[in-house]
């Protein structure tokens, strides 16, 4: 029951070295993207999952319910998603950007570039 | 009216980035930000005012009374962050206007006026918030903000630059969240002061360390602390003129402040720096920082990364105040993030005047050449801003490096007080290579053409200010020390 109650961490934790792992291993702007998203997604879990109680209803004093679960961490994600909706868009858009001005989304080509340019 | 300052100082900002983009006129977008920068910094000093005469200020957002919901809260600390955000604003909004016009597409100028306001709107509303996540959302607002600052840089290189900034950016605010979730899960708050109290009923310290972990490297990410500030010199160098003298002199100071609220006014203190290694940690970061970063500037050819990478090693002695955690050395801290605020600003605006009248769109040390014959101003003005980084007597920076010294010798800690004074001189060499090229090498062309008098007259008043915190510290270090001291007492 111990590690039942656990599960979801590990899973939270499972995504966010995942995603970080990605985010560092890629040589792919898009990819390293997509690291992120999964390194923020992990943090969506890690906030909701608790607020869930086994049994428990939307917090609405009625006869016959004790057990409540917490709806906080439910907006707070929302937020939080919002804010990881705006920054993948960001960062796709600058990668558009970087294909654009130097034909490649690959860091050590973007790199090699750089260099037979001079800059 | 008045008690509705704490939102406003958000609220204005806010509200003025959406209204430029839907006029999509580049002169209203200019005359919109200059009249928030200027209506924030008259809102940030009556707050500032009202706090020194009558203690903390709490405003209860859409009227749910805190901790229920999110409070605005200004006290010593906060109300002096954010006259030194608005303070900047308001000298870079008017000058931006001759910058922008010069480095940004015509179609383009009114979004980065509109992304300037959103960037003051977050940065103002991390340091006014008293709600854990309202801080996580405004640092958000800021950075994207800032992220899309840095990409309208002329130079291809700015995209990239904007990209690393983004990544690590945002894996930084992740891990804030990271931390700040698990707080939530063992106290059931937000509030940060309300936090605060229930931590100290919390027997399961675990959660709360890895918290505490999570949220220094989060922050330390966002503030470049050494060795978490690779993002910083390309995005300083790369971004338009104008976005880096703003950032440069706010940007990594409000996180300063994050850090500084979470340390002393969340966690308690005594057990962080007593029973962790916080001060060793702190005190080897922030000297690898001022050592590696001034001798790395000392060969940097590109005059704006040359003055990035002095500001790594400027952030170093503010962290490094923090890790002494004592009251000389955490006024000489927040008193550096007013004065290197001032100096770096000042040092940007005038990049960007040099920028504006040369043909290229980066500055080499070699290209400042003759610069003394050329725009005479600006020269002056570099020397006076560059004396203050050094630390020289009479300069704003020599006022917190004193502090910071005494806060070295309060500790016992001699070694450091000789790290100080030979990291100033560090800084002497890589400012000699700016003076020197300025005014002892000839000039390729005799032609006088100074700034535009507009950008002139923002940039040697911030120059001004680095001589005026200098002489007069009744604000600078009467500000500081009222915050430290707040600070050290634990308790808000």
């Amino acid at each position: 029951m111990i590690t039942a109650a656990y599960l979801s961490y590990w899973f939270t934790i499972f995504l966010m070295v995942g995603g970080l792992y990605i985010l560092i291993a890629r040589g792919n702007l898009l990819k390293k993207l997509i690291g992120l998203a999964v390194f923020q997604t992990s943090v969506y879990l890690l906030y909701v999952a608790p607020g869930k109680l086994i049994g428990g209803t939307a917090p609405i004093v009625a006869e016959g319910f004790t057990r409540y679960s917490n709806p906080l961490p439910h907006v707070l994600i929302l937020t939080a998603i919002v804010v990881g909706v705006a920054t993948l868009a960001l960062g796709l858009a600058i990668t558009v950007r970087i294909r654009e001005a130097y034909g490649t989304v690959e860091e050590d080509e973007i790199l090699e570039r750089e260099r037979a340019d001079g800059e | 009216m008045l008690e509705h300052l704490l939102a406003l100082q958000v609220v204005l900002p806010l509200m003025a980035a959406p209204l430029i983009v839907l006029v999509r006129n580049r002169d209203f977008a200019w005359l919109a930000t200059t009249a928030v920068s200027y209506v924030c910094l008259v809102i940030a000093i009556a707050l500032f005012s009202r706090v020194a005469e009558s203690g903390p200020l709490s405003y209860a957002l859409g009227s749910w009374p805190p901790p229920w919901g999110i409070e605005y809260r200004a006290d010593a600390l906060s109300a002096f962050v954010l006259v030194l955000v608005s303070l900047t604003a308001a000298f870079v909004a008017p000058y931006a206007q001759r910058s922008i016009a010069a480095e940004v597409a015509p179609d383009r100028q009114y979004l980065m006026y509109a992304m300037y306001c959103l960037c003051l709107a977050g940065l103002l509303g991390i340091t006014v918030t008293g709600d854990a996540f309202n801080l996580f959302v405004f640092l958000e607002i800021s950075s994207l903000s800032t992220y899309v600052l840095i990409a309208l840089g002329t130079r291809r290189k700015a995209l990239v630059a904007a990209y690393q900034y983004m990544l690590m950016g945002t894996v930084g605010a992740t891990l804030y969240v990271i931390g700040v979730g698990l707080l939530y899960l063992m106290t059931g708050t937000l509030n940060l002061a309300d936090m605060a109290e229930r931590l100290q009923a919390v027997d399961e310290l675990r959660p709360v360390l890895a918290a505490l972990a999570f949220i220094t490297v989060g922050i330390g990410l966002k503030l470049a602390l050494f060795p978490l500030h690779q993002w910083l010199p390309n995005a300083y160098a790369y971004a338009p003129s104008m976005a880096t003298a703003f950032i440069a002199a706010t940007a990594t100071k409000v996180s300063v402040y994050v850090l500084l609220r979470f340390y002393f006014t969340v966690f308690d203190p005594a057990p962080i720096f007593e029973r962790l290694p916080t001060r060793e940690v702190f005190i080897a970061l922030s000297v690898a920082a001022m050592v590696t970063a001034s001798l790395i500037a000392v060969f940097e050819q590109d005059v704006k990364r040359l003055f990035a990478y002095s500001s790594v090693a400027q952030i170093g002695y503010i962290t490094l105040g923090i890790g002494l955690e004592n009251q000389a050395s955490l006024t000489g801290s927040i008193t550096h993030l007013l004065n290197h605020g001032v100096t770096k600003g000042a040092i940007f605006v005038l990049l960007g005047g040099v920028v504006l009248r040369a043909a290229t769109p980066g500055v080499t040390v070699a290209g400042l050449a003759g610069l003394a014959r050329r725009m005479p101003l600006t020269a002056f003005g570099l020397v006076i801003a560059g004396l203050s980084l050094i630390g020289v007597p009479g300069t704003a920076g020599f006022v917190s490096k004193w502090y910071l010294i005494l806060g070295a010798i309060e500790r016992g800690l001699w070694w450091l007080v000789l790290v100080i004074v030979a990291t100033s001189l560090i800084a002497v060499a890589y400012v000699w290579r700016v003076v020197e090229a300025a005014y002892l090498r000839p000039s390729p062309d005799s032609g006088r053409r100074e700034a535009p008098a507009g950008m002139l007259v923002a940039a040697l008043a911030m120059a001004a200010l680095c001589v005026y915190f200098g002489f007069d510290t009744s604000f600078s270090v009467g500000g500081a020390a009222e915050a430290a001291e707040l600070l050290l007492r634990g308790t808000r």
